[in-house]
């Protein structure tokens, strides 16, 4: 069968896609079955093999079938070619928009996964001061050209450590975004110990986004997200987010996220992602732990079948919902895929843009590709109190895109990972380039459940 | 048609002769951090 389509049953429904159009049909049996026979270039007169191979069908119907087949391969949402090579490289020399900013390498909690090996990435406990989070706003205005939107993600370890450099931080960018023509764009990725009212109050009024660390049910979380004495956080953390994402709610706001980690200890995690929806929260995000293969938590390929059960189930939930009220129940990240108008192919070409366009600074002003490379020496790019970066690795991470990555090239969810994370290749391969199957498994999986969803949607919209 | 309901009307290539602006948001900045996922980002041009 051509690679230039995919074809997959979700629920009740037989679905192909156009890879490279992006166009999604919903089809019937029997034009599912002749889709996996044919490949182009098609020609106007019906294929022998298709009489010779669907023996089950009247000949007039196949005709009419093909007929349909052909008129959409003529409009090219068909078998549509591969032609963005061109666009490959458009990225090199892009500005600087996006920084990843570590005001703390110190956490008060211990994750038992945490990739900042406990928040100090391997680099001992360190808060940045308040005069290296307004030098990283000077370094970002500078690097961002004629960028006019700048995005700025709190991050830590635990950012809240650090909560007069995040103020400091923030005041100055308002102070100085208009003069420059920039407009920041905050964010906070929190594990929620250290809120208050005042943070609250102040995280609602300047964060765009927030991201709120919790992997689900009591038991679950406090498995493995736990204080330094090893107390589960779940009871601590529960009543802020709610008082947080209630202050958003009550402005009309989506723009936050509860964040959970699933790992083998809870296989079953979409009861973790019901169990949040069920604590009034509507925003999620639970995704797969990034762990090399020999530690007890770890995802492994035999854990596929499980997971793929669970993302079934939580889609049908979810298109239940759809069928039943006209809404999905909840926005799960992972199945957010806008059919109608996502973003462009150039876009879609090299992913986050990590090491080009978007960098992670440390609280001593380092700077590295993305917070998950921090700490290894090979990928570091410079300081931003020189304002110096290592152009050999920016253009490195420009060059890295679907026609460079192995395998890439071929797949069918090219356009939809755009070659996932760069991070996670280098931590499970050694290679930014060679792209984990285990994850690529993963990720085809709620592409096809998200493509399905928002076709469930159309309806509705 | 019968036996073919096409969904969405979108096309990628159409997107491609007008993309490439770098306006829209950092994908690895909204929720993930560790499972980059491009196509539920927003097109800021078309906001």
């Amino acid at each position: 069968m051509s690679n230039s389509i995919h074809r997959f049953r979700q629920g009740d429904m037989y679905i192909v896609l156009d890879v490279n159009s992006g166009g999604v049909h919903v089809v019937d049996k029997m034009v599912y079955d002749m889709l996996g026979l044919l490949n182009p270039p098609l020609s106007a007169e019906m294929p022998a093999v298709i009489t010779e191979k669907m023996t089950d069908y009247p000949e007039n119907e196949l005709r009419e079938c093909y007929g349909e087949i052909y008129s959409l391969y003529c409009d090219k949402i068909l078998f549509s070619e591969d032609d963005y090579h061109q666009y490959a490289e458009m990225s090199i020399k892009a500005p600087i928009k996006a920084m990843c900013l570590h005001v703390s390498h110190d956490c008060n909690l211990r994750c038992k996964y945490c990739f900042a090996e406990t928040g100090d990435f391997g680099t001992g406990r360190k808060i940045m001061t308040p005069e290296t989070g307004r030098k990283a706003i000077d370094f970002l205005i500078e690097k961002s050209a004629g960028r006019q939107n700048l995005e700025l993600d709190f991050f830590g370890g635990e950012p809240l450590m650090a909560w007069d450099t995040v103020k400091a931080t923030v005041d100055y960018a308002r102070s100085v975004e208009k003069q420059h023509g920039k407009n920041f764009r905050f964010t906070i990725t929190t594990n929620g110990m250290l809120l208050d009212d005042e943070k609250i109050e102040y995280i609602n009024r300047e964060m765009s986004n927030c991201v709120l660390s919790l992997d689900g049910r009591k038991e679950v979380n406090d498995n493995i997200r736990i204080t330094p004495n090893n107390k589960g956080c779940y009871d601590i953390i529960m009543p802020k987010y709610k008082k947080l994402v209630a202050g958003r709610k009550n402005e009309g706001r989506t723009d936050y996220y509860v964040r959970g980690t699933f790992t083998k200890f809870n296989l079953d995690f979409v009861e973790d992602v019901l169990h949040i929806a069920g604590e009034g929260f509507d925003q999620l995000s639970v995704e797969p732990v990034t762990a090399p293969e020999d530690v007890d938590y770890a995802i492994t390929e035999k854990d596929l079948p499980v997971i793929f059960e669970g993302y079934d189930r939580l889609y049908d939930i979810m298109a239940d919902s759809v069928e039943k009220t006209g809404k999905k129940p909840f926005n799960f990240f992972h199945y957010m895929i806008d059919l109608h108008q996502g973003p462009c192919a150039i876009k879609r070409l090299r992913g986050c843009g990590c090491g080009n366009e978007y960098v992670a600074v440390t609280p001593d002003g380092d700077i590295y590709p993305c917070h998950q490379f921090v700490g290894i020496d090979q990928w570091k790019m410079g300081t931003i109190y020189d304002g110096k970066v290592d152009q050999d690795i920016a253009n490195y991470f420009a060059k890295t895109h679907i026609y460079s990555k192995e395998g890439c090239s071929d797949c069918w969810a090219r356009f939809y990972c755009s070659g996932g994370c760069n991070a996670t290749s280098f931590i499970y391969d050694g290679d930014v380039r060679k792209p984990n199957k285990l994850q690529c498994e993963l990720m085809k999986k709620r592409i096809e459940c998200g493509i399905a969803l928002g076709v469930k949607m159309k309806g509705t919209e | 048609m019968k036996h073919i309901q096409t969904v969405n009307k979108a096309n990628l290539k159409e997107t491609a002769a007008k993309g490439g602006c770098g306006k829209c948001q950092t994908s690895c900045q909204s929720a993930c951090k560790t499972s980059c996922t491009i196509a539920n980002q927003q097109c800021e041009a078309s906001k």
